[in-house]
């Protein structure tokens, strides 16, 4: 019972990891630049739902607080990739490193300004509330923040396999110079695919904050973990994503459980260089050879 | 404009390109050795700082700069060898020999992290160094023999030659000892630069596929300049926690490395003097950003000092700009106002641009 107790939780987590996972995946496949600024992104989508649905604030029912935040962050998104990242476009990929580092510093900065630095945390309608299955205690957020995870994750699938600006995605993902002289205006679809990364991460906020408290440097770590989830499914991939996310949820809690302490921290990273080593593109990469 | 006439290939690896060059530097450094003569107790301090941030910029700038590996756990190494060296000389061992080790110590945990951290290429390995940054922390904490756990531990007294040098208590000699490492280093790594391995550096940086083709076993040569970045980082290692006098695993946290690649990147990548403007800058910015503060408070209703982060804030917004306008960092500022005075009337804005690339490479290897 334990180990399943300890397995529910760890699927939660894992799915935030995933969530924000995609939004590096996202934008690693359109633009291969990896977004270091991703967790900020997270921090500041679950301010904004704090912002939004709150009492005190603006008070608004849960959903259309969460819709207002995804709204909010993907115009957000659209904007930097408009008119910051667009400048550094064609330049190393490690110029994009340093540029979304710093984006991150400032985005931190930004919320502590506007919400402060104490610990804020989410009211949600299903606060406090558990799901009973045989002696097993869900909590109701919980299942909350999985449902929203494949909901999200369907959705995703079906935008990228059936509509025009998910093929034209991946085409300008697999090879942005072709697919711009194919007619892919790869300069819109790489502000659209940032704006998405902008959505999927202040969902990802907003599950987060109805979990735990929300302080503006709690981005960086979630967001390097969400990195080591992003890494072990392989960059490239968007499910890959998702199962590094989960596997590094999972792998958290039984680590604290069962390790000594001071492993439990660790137990991801670990994983993480483990899996890297062993099969260098993550474990859904596509393997292909550089021509000269 | 001064035209230089090469007329052997000794011309174009020579450690001073003409006398001129050499008198510069010597001014330099002389002016560097003057510094504490001149300057206020609190501004050698400054100086120190800026020396042992550089040197670290150095282990970091010939592993990102010159070989083109990005690291984002460089934090990590320069704990290796801030254990290292405060472990030995608990122990009974000299300063010098204690501060070797510590190099040649860290020199080695690099190599042996070398080989399977070097099989991943670009973000990847980015993000890796980035763990083992994380990873570090918690280990200064499990390694408590070594590290004293989570509170920490002491540097010792150094005793050079029959004096006592302490941060503190003899501010001048510490900053001597930090400026003599530096300038060591600083000749190793410019005579290494014009080597064969120094240029083989250069052609892994550039390209593998061509620098494999020329004969460059790649995989050595990335696995020595990681080495060789570590063994210099962890010198700077050594350094700081004598200066900072007291190192526990919060010393070496994951924005210390993160500041230390910015640090390389607003400096200029690829040239030995952006790790110094690098260091400068951030050393000396928090200064400039809290005068600042104080003259705005003083003149106008809002009060600054409210707002925390601010000088975090700052750095990041001018690596902003710095990234967007001016790749080639602060030494490309440089090299642009001293062209523009050599040609004056004959500069053209595009002199410096250099072609971009649109293609996708770095998942293809």
């Amino acid at each position: 019972m334990d180990v399943l107790q300890l397995l529910v939780s760890g699927i939660a987590n894992g799915c935030i990891y995933g969530l924000l996972a995609l939004g590096f995946v996202l934008i690693y496949k359109a633009s291969e630049a990896v977004n270091f600024a991703q967790g900020d992104m997270l921090m500041l989508g679950a301010f904004l739902g704090i912002t939004f649905i709150n009492t005190g604030y603006a008070d608004m029912p849960f959903l259309l607080g969460l819709v207002c935040a995804a709204l909010v962050l993907g115009v957000f998104g659209y904007l930097l990739e408009r008119f910051v990242l667009r400048g550094i476009f064609g330049q190393p990929q490690f110029a994009m490193v340093i540029l979304t580092i710093a984006l991150g510093f400032l985005m931190r900065f930004f919320a502590g300004t506007v919400w402060g630095h104490n610990p804020m945390s989410l009211e949600t309608p299903f606060t406090g509330q558990v799901l009973r299955a045989g002696g097993l205690i869900i909590p109701m957020v919980d299942a909350v923040i999985i449902g929203a995870t494949v909901l999200l994750t369907t959705v995703l699938y079906f935008f990228f396999a059936r509509t025009r600006l998910g093929v034209a995605m991946q085409a300008s993902s697999q090879n942005q110079m072709a697919a711009y002289y194919m007619g892919i205006p790869v300069k819109r679809v790489n502000a659209i695919v940032w704006a998405l990364a902008g959505v999927v991460a202040a969902i990802a906020g907003v599950l987060f904050a109805a979990k735990g408290a929300v302080e503006p440097s709690v981005g960086l770590l979630f967001g390097i973990k969400a990195f080591a989830a992003a890494v072990i499914g392989g960059l490239g991939s968007l499910p890959g994503a998702l199962v590094g996310g989960l596997l590094v949820g999972i792998v958290e809690p039984f680590a604290g459980r069962y390790l000594p302490s001071g492993f439990g921290q660790v137990a991801p990273y670990v994983l993480m260089l483990a899996v890297l080593i062993l099969r260098p593109g993550g474990l859904f990469a596509q393997v292909s050879q550089k021509k000269v | 404009m001064r035209v230089q006439f090469k007329s052997s290939y000794d011309d174009d690896i020579n450690l001073f390109q003409d006398n001129r060059h050499r008198i510069q530097y010597g001014i330099l450094i002389l002016l560097a050795i003057a510094a504490p003569f001149v300057l206020p107790e609190y501004f050698v301090g400054e100086l120190t700082q800026i020396a042992i941030w550089s040197l670290a910029g150095l282990g970091l700038m010939l592993l990102v700069g010159h070989t083109g590996q990005v690291s984002l756990g460089h934090a990590a190494f320069m704990a290796i060898g801030a254990f290292a060296n405060i472990a030995l000389m608990t122990r009974g061992w000299p300063f010098i020999p204690a501060l070797i080790a510590s190099a040649v110590i860290t020199g080695v945990a690099g190599a042996v992290l070398a080989r399977p951290l070097l099989r991943m290429t670009g973000i990847y390995l980015a993000i890796a160094t980035l763990a083992l940054s994380v990873i570090i922390e918690d280990i200064a904490i499990i390694a408590e023999p070594v590290t004293g756990g989570v509170s920490g531990v002491f540097a010792p007294i150094i005793e050079l030659f029959g004096y006592e040098i302490d941060r503190y208590g003899t501010p001048t000699a510490f900053y001597y000892l930090c400026l003599g490492v530096l300038l060591l280093v600083t000749l190793m790594y410019a005579n290494l630069l014009r080597s064969p391995t120094g240029r083989a550096f250069l052609a892994v940086r550039d390209s593998e596929v061509s620098a494999r083709a020329l004969g460059v076993n790649v995989a050595n040569t990335k696995t020595l300049a990681f080495t060789l970045s570590c063994a210099i980082t962890g010198l700077a290692g050594a350094l700081y926690a004598h200066m900072v006098q007291v190192v526990n695993y919060e010393s070496f946290l994951i924005l210390i490395s993160i500041t230390l690649l910015l640090q390389v990147v607003i400096g200029g990548l690829g040239s030995m003097h952006g790790a110094f403007l690098g260091a400068m800058v951030v050393v000396l910015l928090p200064q400039v950003i809290a005068t600042l503060r104080d003259l705005v408070n003083a003149h106008t209703p809002i009060a600054l000092g409210n707002y925390p982060g601010m000088d975090m804030a700052a750095f990041a917004l001018i690596i902003l700009i710095m990234v967007i306008y001016e790749p080639r960092g602060l030494y490309g500022v440089w090299l642009k106002v001293r062209t523009w005075f050599q040609l004056f009337p004959l500069y053209r804005k595009g002199m410096f641009r250099r072609s971009r690339t649109y293609l996708k490479t770095e998942r293809m290897r």
